[in-house]
């Protein structure tokens, strides 16, 4: 998919941001579904709870940290693109969101663990 | 004496179907791809349909796909694109394909009248020349766009085209952008209606392509934010 014309910088930020909104958008609803315990089956909850401090899914919400603020932080930055005057930095600003995602999304996971 | 060299060359042949065909082609020490297109007309097949006209990168006729990216094959060397001896050349992307390396321009150029990318005159030829300061802020943002030669590189790169024919495309919102610019231009509501509509400037994804292929180095991308940055601002201003 990425190959030929598409092979730069600001096409794979754009992928990188369709992804990222699409995976958060599957995230959601079972969140919360899951939230719906703490009202209908808090037991169930707690049960959920302590999966939830298994190191594999403290890695899988690392992604998940990951993908949020890449497309919270991607999404900023388009909109300075499209609403402040232009500034010649667009290929490190994306850069820049990646790497600023990965630092906090790291964070998290040191945290975590 | 040192043996010839050779390079595999596969050429579009056909219109919307058809298929690639291989050609053994020369290598020379200074070629370019329109270089190489040209020998296999008048050497390999003359039925080979190409589009061209200056050679020296002023006239934006000789656009086409290398390697799956466009370029303007006169200028652009054979060293440049060649991959392990071979190298693949196809008509421009997301334009109708008339025959081999050809394609139908038409749309093209329609949508540089359908995005207002024309002059709107605020004088008749009576009147005295208008003086147009080149420091001005707006005279300045224009310098960029006016160097556009339609090759329809940005077009062919444009992934947002592909996937909707209706959206105008960089070069054609560029141009809007110049003449949005422009002092001498007076209807500049027609303008940011033509491109705030359907096809208009917000289907842009700022993906970027249109910057990164432009041989002339131009930002069409640039252009299309100061559109939508206009856009924005007079559909505010009209609903107060």
């Amino acid at each position: 998919m990425i190959h030929g014309h598409r092979t730069h910088t600001l096409w794979i930020a754009f992928l990188l941001h369709r992804i990222s909104g699409v995976a958060l958008a599957l995230f959601l609803p079972a969140h919360f579904w899951v939230l719906s315990y703490a009202l209908n089956a808090p037991q169930k909850l707690d049960g959920f709870l302590h999966w939830a401090e298994t190191p594999i899914v403290k890695f899988a919400e690392f992604g998940l940290v990951f993908l949020l603020s890449v497309h919270m932080l991607g999404g900023l930055r388009l909109m300075a693109l499209e609403f402040l005057p232009w500034t010649s930095g667009q290929k490190t600003a994306a850069a820049s969101t990646v790497a600023a995602s990965t630092f906090l999304a790291g964070i998290f996971l040191l945290r975590a663990i | 004496m040192p043996k010839e060299q050779q390079m595999s060359v596969s050429v579009w042949r056909g219109g919307a179907t058809g298929a690639f065909q291989s050609f053994d082609v020369k290598m020379e020490d200074n070629q370019t791809v329109l270089d190489v297109v040209a020998w296999i007309q008048q050497y390999a097949d003359p039925t080979l349909s190409y589009r061209y006209a200056c050679r020296v990168g002023m006239c934006g006729s000789c656009a086409m796909m290398v390697n799956g990216v466009p370029r303007w094959t006169c200028r652009t060397h054979v060293n440049k694109v060649l991959k392990d001896g071979h190298m693949e050349i196809g008509p421009l992307r997301n334009l109708p394909v008339i025959k081999d390396l050809a394609t139908d321009m038409d749309p093209f150029f329609d949508k540089w009248v359908a995005a207002e990318g024309l002059h709107h005159p605020t004088q008749t030829r009576d009147d005295p020349i208008e003086a147009i300061d080149p420091t001005n802020a707006a005279r300045v943002e224009i310098n960029a766009g006016i160097e556009c030669i339609n090759c329809s590189v940005c077009y062919a790169a444009c992934d947002t085209v592909a996937g909707n024919p209706d959206y105008l495309g960089p070069a054609a919102l560029q141009r809007a952008w110049s003449v949005y610019n422009d002092s001498k231009d007076a209807n500049k509501q027609a303008i940011l209606d033509a491109v705030s509509g359907v096809g208009g400037c917000h289907n842009c994804h700022s993906q970027g392509s249109c910057a990164v292929h432009c041989p002339n180095e131009l930002n069409p991308m640039n252009a299309i934010a100061g559109l939508k940055r206009e856009t924005a601002r007079n559909f505010f201003k009209r609903r107060t």
